[in-house]
C-alpha cells in the first residue's frame, strides 16, 4: 500500500446524502451478499469526500466504516481499495485530469495532450498535483474510446479528439470554473466519422416502425 | 458489405432519441412477451441456428453457452451477467449500445434472462464509463416505470430486475471470473475452471457471462429469425458485428459491419482510408490489442472475420482495429501494449506477474536498440513460457502480441539493435554479461 496517505483522518461518518445512496446500492443485492457493495461503497466515500473536502479521496478510516456496514473483515476492505486504480488512496487536486497514453491515443498525439497537461496546470511529472491544488495529472489505461482518440479525462468526463491546444484551452476553462460540455472536441457528434456518416444516412433510419424480417 | 435495412444498431451515433420513446420507435420491446411466448426451447434453438458468436472476443456460440444452463427450478437462482467491462486496447464499441442503444440492451436481457431461468441480471460497467452507466441507468428507471422491468415485466409473466454495478479501473474484471470475484465484492481475480460460472458463477449460483454486444443483438436476431441473420457474413461467421478503426486512418469510427468483408474494404470506406494513401499503410492490429499484428501484405487480402484472421495467425477478437501508418514506430507502439498488459496482471500467478514486468523491460530496450541481437529468440521463449501457463488468458494477451511482433518485423528489431551498437561504440556485448541471469539485468 505505498500509495497510501501518511497524513490520516481519525474520523469517518456517513452523511446523508450517502446514507441515502447506500440505501440505494444495497437494494441491489441479496441481504446475505451485501459484500458486494464494496465497490459502490468505497466510491460514495470517495464523493462524500469530494463534497465535505473538495478532494476525491478514500482515508483508510472510511475503509473500516465500509467493511462495518458490510459485515466485512477491514482487510477485505483494504484489498479492495488498493488493487482498483480508481479509488485515490491520498488526496487529488480539484480536477482529475487523466490522459490516456495507450498505442490507439498515442497513435494519434496523446504525446501532445499530455505536454499541454504539464504545461497548462503547471505540473512536472505524471502523479504530481499542481501548487495551487486545482489539478492533479495522472496517465491512463485505454480508456475504451478508441474511435474518438486521443482522450483526456476529467473526473468522470471524457473530452475527445483532441490535440496540443485544445487541452490548454479546456484547462484553461477549468482554471476559470468553467466545465465545458463533454464529448469530441473536434465537431463530431459521436463515434461517427469526421464530416458525417457514412452509413445510417436516413435521418429516420429504423425509426419507421418495428422491423419484421 | 452490409445496407441499412440489415443493421441492428440504427441508433449507433446516437442520432436519434435514445429513450424509451425513441427506442419504441425503433422496434424495442415491440411485443416481447410474444418472443418469451414461444418458449426457452425455442429461443436458445433459434439462437444456436443464428450463428452468434460471442462478441468479446473469444468467439463461442452464444446459443450453446445459453444451453449450459440446468434446466428447471432447482434450489439455487440463476443469473445473467453482462460484461460491460470494455477495456481491451483499441476497443470503443460496446460503449454505443451503453450510451445510445440502451433499450435494447434491457429488452434483450429480459429474453434471455428467461431463456435460462434467471430473474435477475447485473451489469458489470467499467468505472470510467461513468456517463454510459448513468444513460444506461436513466433507461433502467424508464423501463421499471413503464412496466417492461420488475413483476410480471413487459406483461409476460416473468419477473425479472436488472442491476447496474460500477467496476473500479481494472482491464482483469474483463475476464469472466475475475468479473464475478468483483462483482462479489473483492479484488479482480480470476478463478479456477472448472467449475464453471454456468454450474457455480456468481454466489456460486448458476450463470451465464455475455458480453454486452451478443445479448444487446438477441432481441433483434430473434425478431427477424434466425435465417435472416444467417444469411449474413460467412458459414460459421455469421451476422453484422461492431467494430471500430482506431489509429492512422482519415476518419476513425465506430459502424456495423457484415462479418467477412474484406479488411482492405472496410478501412476504404468506413475509415476514409489510411492516412497518406494505402501504401502508406504499415500494419494492422486487427480486434484489440490482444491479437497479434499483421503486416501490410496480409492487410490487402484477409477478411475480418473469426476464421479468416485465425487462418492468419491473429484473430478477430473485439473487431477494434488499429491501423498504423509508416510513420509509426511499431516496436514502441507494441512496448507500450507490454507496459499495459505489466499494469493490469493481477499479480495471481507467477509467469504473468513476473513476466509481463520481464517482458514490459526487454520490449523497453528493443525500443532503444540497446540489447542483443540473440535476446529476441529469448524474448519470444518467455512469451512461449507465460502462454498457456496462467489460470486466464491475460499472460496469453501478453504473449501474442510480441510473438506478432517478432514474426513480421524482426528485421526492424535487428536494424534497431545494430543502429544502437554503431552508435554507442561498436561491437561490445551491451550491458549483458554473458550467463548472467537476465532478469536481474533487465530490472533496472
Amino acid at each position: 500500500m505505498s500509495d497510501v496517505n501518511h497524513d490520516q483522518p481519525t474520523h469517518f461518518a456517513f452523511d446523508e446524502v450517502s446514507e441515502a445512496e447506500i440505501t440505494k446500492v444495497l437494494a441491489k443485492y441479496p441481504p446475505e451478499r451485501k459484500a458486494s457493495g464494496a465497490l459502490p461503497l468505497l466510491y460514495i466515500v470517495q464523493d462524500q469526500m469530494k463534497r465535505q473536502t473538495g478532494s476525491a479521496w478514500v482515508p483508510t478510516v472510511a475503509m473500516d466504516v465500509v467493511a462495518e456496514r458490510l459485515d466485512v473483515a477491514p482487510i477485505r476492505i483494504y484489498e479492495v481499495a488498493t488493487f482498483y486504480t480508481m479509488f485515490n488512496l491520498k488526496p487529488i487536486g480539484k480536477y482529475h485530469l487523466q490522459v490516456c497514453t495507450t498505442t490507439s491515443c498515442w497513435l494519434r498525439g496523446s504525446d501532445d495532450v499530455l505536454g499541454a497537461c504539464k504545461k497548462a496546470a503547471g505540473i512536472a511529472h505524471v502523479g504530481g498535483t499542481s501548487a495551487d491544488g486545482l489539478f492533479t495529472l495522472s496517465e491512463a489505461e485505454c480508456l475504451g474510446a478508441c474511435a474518438n482518440a486521443p482522450i483526456l479525462q476529467v473526473d468522470n468526463d471524457f473530452y475527445e479528439d483532441l490535440d496540443g491546444p485544445r487541452t490548454e484551452a479546456l484547462i484553461a476553462a477549468l482554471r476559470r470554473d468553467e466545465v465545458p460540455q463533454p464529448g469530441p472536441t473536434n465537431g463530431r457528434h459521436g463515434s461517427e466519422p469526421e464530416g458525417g456518416r457514412r452509413v445510417l444516412l436516413d435521418a429516420n433510419a429504423g425509426a419507421a416502425g418495428p422491423q419484421k424480417g | 458489405m452490409l445496407s441499412d435495412k440489415d443493421r441492428i444498431y440504427t441508433n449507433l451515433y446516437g442520432q436519434n432519441d435514445w429513450h424509451l420513446a425513441g427506442a419504441r420507435a425503433r422496434g424495442d420491446w415491440d411485443d416481447t412477451k410474444a418472443i418469451l411466448d414461444k418458449g426457452r426451447d425455442w429461443i436458445v434453438s433459434e439462437m444456436k441456428a443464428s450463428g452468434l458468436r460471442g462478441r468479446g472476443g473469444a468467439g463461442f456460440p452464444t446459443g450453446v453457452k445459453w444451453s449450459f444452463m440446468p434446466k428447471g427450478d432447482g434450489p439455487l437462482p440463476h443469473y445473467l451477467v453482462i460484461n460491460g467491462d470494455e477495456s481491451e486496447p483499441g476497443t470503443c464499441k460496446d460503449r454505443e449500445i451503453l450510451r445510445h442503444e440502451p433499450h435494447k440492451l434491457i429488452e434483450s436481457a429480459l429474453i434471455a434472462s428467461f431463456a435460462m431461468g434467471a430473474h435477475a441480471a447485473y451489469i458489470y460497467i467499467r468505472g470510467e464509463f461513468y456517463n454510459e452507466a448513468r444513460h444506461l441507468q436513466i433507461a433502467v428507471d424508464e423501463a421499471y416505470e413503464a412496466g417492461l422491468l420488475g413483476k410480471n415485466a413487459a406483461g409476460t409473466g416473468w419477473d425479472f430486475d436488472f442491476y447496474i454495478h460500477r467496476g473500479a479501473g481494472a482491464y482483469i474484471c474483463g475476464e469472466e471470473t475475475a468479473l464475478l470475484e468483483s462483482l462479489e465484492g473483492k479484488k479482480g481475480q480470476p478463478r479456477m475452471k472448472p467449475p464453471f460460472p454456468a454450474g457455480a458463477g456468481l454466489y456460486g449460483c448458476p450463470t451465464t457471462v455475455n458480453n454486452v454486444e451478443s445479448i444487446a443483438s438477441a432481441s433483434t436476431i430473434l425478431r427477424r429469425g434466425a435465417a435472416w441473420f444467417s444469411a449474413l457474413g460467412r458459414p460459421n461467421n455469421a451476422g453484422t458485428k461492431l467494430m471500430a478503426i482506431s489509429g492512422h486512418v482519415n476518419t476513425p469510427c465506430v459502424f456495423e459491419e457484415e462479418l467477412g468483408v474484406s479488411m482492405k474494404e472496410i478501412i476504404e470506406k468506413h475509415g476514409g482510408g489510411v492516412r497518406g494513401g494505402w501504401d502508406n499503410l504499415l500494419a494492422v492490429i486487427p480486434g484489440g490489442c490482444s491479437v497479434p499484428v499483421l503486416p501490410k501484405e496480409t492487410c490487402e487480402t484477409v477478411l475480418m472475420d473469426y476464421d479468416s484472421l485465425r487462418a492468419v495467425q491473429s484473430g478477430l477478437g473485439t473487431g477494434c482495429m488499429i491501423v498504423m501508418d509508416k510513420s509509426t514506430d511499431i516496436i514502441k507502439a507494441i512496448a507500450r501494449f507490454s507496459q499495459f498488459f505489466k499494469h493490469e496482471s493481477c499479480g495471481q500467478c507467477t509467469p504473468c506477474r513476473e513476466g509481463t514486468g520481464w517482458m514490459m523491460r526487454v520490449m523497453n530496450r528493443m525500443v532503444e536498440g540497446r540489447a542483443e541481437i540473440e535476446e529476441i529468440d529469448m524474448l519470444e521463449q518467455v512469451t512461449r513460457q507465460v502462454e498457456g501457463h496462467t489460470i486466464c488468458a491475460l499472460g496469453d494477451a501478453a504473449a501474442w502480441p510480441i510473438q506478432g511482433l517478432i514474426r513480421h518485423f524482426r528485421p526492424v528489431m535487428e536494424e534497431r539493435i545494430r543502429t544502437y551498437k554503431r552508435q554507442h561504440g561498436g561491437s561490445q556485448q551491451v550491458q549483458v554479461p554473458v550467463g548472467a541471469p537476465l532478469a536481474t539485468i533487465a530490472a533496472e
